[in-house]
């Protein structure tokens, strides 16, 4: 078995400011990578660079055995659209708010080719369902949804087409704590049965605890800390780690 | 053939947030278990048996020596190899439930046996079986454990603990908080668990549990640092 996807020596610069800098790691099929860090710890950028919305100014990011950053636009949009996802912190970001919640998710199956609008509608309302959204819903539009509706949705309309990796920018970020525990379990939920590798950015400790399989700790724009999730917050070896985790309020 | 064994495992912790504190919590410890046996670790509260468990399990890092489980180097494997150990060869029943809020207690029962494939309406019958061992009321089981007393939470992670049959299994203290006939039924789990050649490193308070169980039990003050 190969790495499903590998990063090496990335770099990013704001002029003389270090987005990130000196990032490697490999993710195998399957696994899930936490990202935490406080805000401006370079995780944002880290996760655009990956994910391919910023470019980075150093460094190599292999994808299945392809060089992303080689990639002409055309390539990178393709694999944007059938092996990766990105599910975005705020709902608004990654859904079409006019469109209605079946064709937020249809949508994302004609990029790839479907066209019988009978099969599109029923996978749609399959979708819905996966993410707990009522099929009598399926003609709304999203500006009619809950925050978690929404959610929810923006989920189903990037993992419809059964990608391989997912990038997730704190996807539980500005939910109510009642529909964040619904969330996560959903998440893990599909991500078992999909077999999903993902890399989630989260400043939450609790996310990545229940999420992901390892930990990145970040500081400064580099990675001071990495290893099993359980094994990084219950035992942290660097003082950054100590302080994050031991300042978890705790209820 | 030692289904765990460590050897020269030190462990300290270092407080980088409380004036660079080092408190060294054992050394030099060197432990062997075989198919079968159940070894009882003793000492007194901080002699470091839980953190000796949490080592062989790969949630504390030790800062030498070797720990190899099941044909694993758990000192310094990559996660995704403790993790499929975990899945496959080794089970941990903690003092402590960790659940998603909203879980019925019968998927969190079945979880371990879902992450090895197990197809659902198979994994539910199992949890199902030993939920109704373990005398958990048939009434609870779609409801989440995290409301549930502390001695029902206990059993919920026994099941799943005992939920699949792995080389290794860690148990810290499986009886402190039940009944007479519960503590029978674990009892008899863990012997059933041995006969199948099972190693346990186990934490064990309750001292006819430990006699019952436990083929040879090790002092932590012999590793004190």
């Amino acid at each position: 078995m190969n790495p499903l996807f590998s990063v090496r020596g990335l770099e990013k610069r704001y002029g003389a400011r270090i987005g990130c800098t000196g990032i490697g790691f490999d993710l195998w099929p399957g696994e899930v990578m936490g990202i935490v860090g406080e805000s401006g710890s370079g995780k944002s950028t880290l996760l655009s660079c990956l994910a391919g919305h910023l470019p980075p100014d150093r460094g190599e990011v292999i994808y299945d055995g392809r060089d992303v950053l080689a990639m002409s636009e055309p390539e990178r949009r393709m694999l944007a659209r059938t092996d990766w996802a990105f599910v975005h912190q705020n709902p608004r970001d990654g859904l079409r708010m006019a469109v209605s919640a079946g064709g937020n998710v249809g949508e994302r199956l004609m990029a790839v080719g479907a066209r019988h609008y009978g099969d599109i509608r029923d996978t749609a309302t399959d979708w819905l369902g996966r993410v707990e959204i009522a099929s009598d819903r399926i003609d709304d539009r999203p500006s009619a949804f809950s925050g978690g509706m929404q959610q929810r949705l923006q989920i189903a309309r990037n993992l419809v087409t059964g990608p391989r990796l997912v990038f997730m920018d704190e996807p539980t970020g500005g939910l109510d704590v009642s529909v964040q525990a619904r969330l996560l379990d959903l998440l893990r939920g599909l991500v078992r049965r999909m077999g999903l590798s993902a890399i989630i950015v989260t400043h939450d400790l609790a996310v990545v605890r229940l999420l992901a399989d390892r930990l990145m700790v970040m500081k400064g724009g580099e990675c001071v800390e990495t290893g099993l999730t359980d094994q990084v917050l219950d035992d942290p070896q660097h003082a950054y780690t100590q302080l994050l985790v031991s300042s978890v309020l705790q209820v | 053939m030692n289904v765990i064994e460590l050897s020269n495992v030190s462990k300290t912790f270092t407080l980088h947030n409380q004036g660079a504190a080092v408190i060294p919590v054992m050394s030099d410890v060197t432990l062997s278990v075989v198919p079968g046996e159940c070894v009882g670790l003793l000492g007194a509260s901080g002699a470091g048996k839980s953190t000796l468990m949490r080592m062989i399990w790969g949630n504390y890092l030790a800062a030498s020596g070797r720990i190899t489980v099941a044909g694993t180097d758990v000192a310094r494997a990559e996660p995704r190899e403790i993790l499929a150990l975990r899945r496959e060869r080794m089970a941990y029943v903690s003092q402590f439930l960790r659940v998603v809020p909203r879980v019925p207690t019968i998927e969190v029962v079945a979880e371990p046996i879902l992450l090895t494939g197990t197809p659902e309406d198979q994994a539910r019958d199992r949890a199902a079986a030993l939920l109704a061992r373990l005398r958990i009321p048939e009434r609870l089981w779609q409801l989440s454990p995290t409301t549930f007393s502390g001695g029902e939470q206990q059993r919920v992670n026994i099941a799943r603990g005992f939920i699949r049959q792995v080389p290794v299994m860690l148990l810290d203290e499986p009886t402190a908080s039940l009944d007479a006939a519960n503590r029978e039924t674990v009892l008899s789990l863990i012997e059933e668990a041995k006969a199948r050649g099972t190693a346990i490193v186990g934490i064990f308070h309750d001292e006819a549990a430990r006699d019952r169980v436990c083929d040879r039990m090790i002092d932590m003050a012999r590793f004190a640092a």
